[in-house]
């Protein structure tokens, strides 16, 4: 049985730009996928497919258990969606925005009140319930564009780049919202490309590149297919390279890097922590000075870079794949 | 901040005529919100018209030559009825710029991803600009009638001749909604909206007697869907410079603005929704 958010081979081509070739997504229900991909990689024409904002040219998409493609409104009963770009209007109040959506939803105008006034509580809003959101600060707008898309507890969430120009508080604001409305059953489609953001909130992370998943699996997992942990010495002084060098040889499993003039060693472990004690021991009954020891796990970072050949945010053009009526990349957080 | 809690009531799904007047309503409130928020707009708004009553009347009044007379109070009995269509169709570059600017902003993503009757983001937003553009129409005939304007009419003709005004404002307001989704920024809807009224405005019987006019662009303007409001206007209000032209909508004025108007909003509305439920915003 297909998950809550289930794709089958999304195609989708704006002129000759191919934005999606062939996506295909399966989240179970109750967990969170991590789109991870650097700009114009098709994470936000991914979501837009899904919440039937646009039409794929080829493909399947199944949303709470109904066809995107033969029954859209019945989809947008049971989604909510999150953008990248706060959608609340500025001219009216949190309060007027959070009801008008509740109305637009379908509830009636006393459910709609109440819930807006819930929501401001949760969120934080309550005091700033009744000014213009044009006076709200970055991260407050899109706790209220947050807000919004909860507004009837949809199912299943989609969040495009929920974080992004955000500060690291507010960041860490929202992510607390996020992971209190996963343990609460909601299935989550998170875009990213924040590494550490897909690490920190998702279950399962999707790295897309060119319209395509090119690799899917848990953050360990991925992790895993990039190599496993190893241990880094910075010895004090440069002539202890080679004892260090014989010594790590002794405990690795595979080859050593030195990096001279940081007096860097680099070894493959399998072990662990209880591997790093006893080469702690092993050093220091040499005699040999250390400025620094750690076992590193892979980043995602070096998993993008070892997946695609570039890192995560290095291409830094506009997303291309919102269509003809580009916004431009304005502050969101401003 | 707090999980979120219990699933919120959705009422059942109503009659999709009784959702989409529901829905448009919601929609409406919304902009009207906004006007009253942004009164300066409504201001601008008024100023425009105001400022071509005042322009026409005095600075081209003793020179124009209306049924045989330049007297000027003539002109100024003759002028408002163009001046009242052309303030209404202004309302056009307002509802593109609206629309422009909400697509700009991911609100028309936000709209459409949910629930709600398709049609109903625009139809608010032309309905919104219906009462204000009944408010500028109101303010207006009271500088007319302070200018000199009056009627010789019955009232309910006096009425007549205004609710083909605001038929007029409404179906524009469609051409612009189209604009608003067709182009990429605010500003250029807004300029989008104006450039292709002036030529509509004024290559008709609005400001000066299009019987005057070379044959080929008296044709053009006895035939401009505005120019039959015009004279329909001058006609129920009891106003000179009737056109004596003998083409059909110049003969029967009220007939020929109806049917222009709703067939304004009838193909431009279904373009307009057509364009919005495709929009790749």
């Amino acid at each position: 049985m297909p998950g809550a958010i289930y794709a089958e081979g999304l195609v989708k081509t704006f002129g000759d730009v191919k934005a999606l070739d062939g996506v295909d997504l399966d989240v179970p229900e109750g967990t969170v996928l991590g789109l991870l991909g650097p700009n114009g990689a098709g994470k936000t024409t991914t979501v837009r497919c899904l919440t039937t904002l646009l039409r794929p040219d080829r493909g399947r998409a199944v949303v709470a258990g109904v066809d995107v493609l033969k029954h859209p409104n019945d989809v947008r009963r049971s989604i909510g969606l999150s953008g990248q770009f706060a959608a609340v209007d500025e001219y009216l109040t949190g309060r007027e925005n959070l009801q008008m959506v509740g109305r637009l939803y379908q509830m009636r105008p006393k459910a709609a009140k109440a819930r807006a006034a819930e929501l401001l509580e949760q969120f934080d809003l309550a005091d700033a319930a009744d000014r213009p959101t044009k006076t709200y600060s970055g991260g407050m707008r899109r706790r209220l564009d947050l807000a919004a898309a909860l507004v009837v507890s949809p199912p299943v969430m989609f969040m495009d780049e929920p974080t992004t120009g955000l500060d690291p508080r507010n960041r860490q604001l929202l992510w607390d919202v996020i992971k209190r409305l996963v343990s609460g059953g909601t299935t989550l489609l998170l875009t990213t490309q924040y590494l550490e953001e897909a690490d920190h909130l998702a279950h399962d992370i999707a790295v897309v590149d060119h319209g395509r998943v090119i690799a899917r699996g848990t953050s360990d997992e991925l992790k895993a297919r990039t190599g496993g942990e190893r241990v880094e010495v910075v010895v004090h002084e440069r002539d202890d390279i080679p004892t260090a060098a014989t010594v790590l040889r002794g405990f690795g499993k595979g080859d050593i890097t030195v990096e001279e003039h940081t007096r860097k060693l680099t070894v493959p472990v399998t072990g662990g922590a209880k591997l790093l004690a006893e080469i702690i021991r092993d050093l220091d009954t040499r005699g040999i000075e250390i400025d620094d020891i750690g076992l590193r796990r892979p980043t995602l970072d070096d998993v993008f870079l070892s997946l695609t050949g570039h890192v995560a945010e290095s291409k830094d053009e506009d997303d291309d794949t919102k269509g003809p009526a580009k916004r431009p990349a304005k502050e969101a957080a401003k | 901040m707090s999980a979120v809690t219990d699933a919120a009531p959705i009422a059942a799904p109503a009659h999709p005529v009784v959702q989409s007047v529901r829905d448009s309503l919601v929609i409406a409130k919304r902009n009207l919100i906004r006007m009253s928020r942004i009164p300066e707009m409504v201001i601008f708004g008024l100023i425009q018209p105001i400022m071509f009553v005042v322009l026409f009347s005095y600075v081209f009044g003793g020179s124009m030559n209306i049924g045989g007379t330049t007297d000027s109070s003539v002109y100024r009995n003759f002028l408002m009825a163009g001046i009242f269509a052309q303030t209404v169709t202004f309302a056009t570059a307002g509802a593109g710029a609206g629309i422009a600017d909400d697509m700009h902003k991911g609100l028309i993503d936000r709209f459409r991803s949910l629930p709600m009757a398709r049609g109903a983001v625009l139809t608010g937003r032309t309905l919104a600009d219906l009462v204000q553009t009944a408010l500028t129409l109101f303010v207006l005939a009271i500088v007319a009638l302070l200018v000199g304007w009056r009627t010789h009419t019955s009232a309910g003709e006096v009425l007549a001749a205004f609710g083909l005004l605001l038929l007029l404002g409404y179906a524009f307001t469609w051409v612009g909604a189209l604009i608003g989704l067709s182009v990429r920024t605010p500003e250029a809807a807004t300029s989008g909206g104006l450039i292709w009224l002036f030529p509509v405005t004024f290559i008709s019987n609005a400001f000066v007697d299009s019987s005057r006019m070379t044959p080929w662009l008296q044709h053009v303007a006895d035939w401009n869907p505005f120019s039959a409001t015009v004279q329909a206007c001058r006609k129920l209000f009891g106003n000179p410079g009737v056109s004596p032209s003998d083409a059909w909508p110049m003969v029967h004025p009220v007939w020929a603005s109806l049917i222009w108007s709703v067939l304004i909003i009838v193909v431009f509305r279904t373009l307009a929704v057509r364009k919005y439920r495709s929009a790749a915003a």
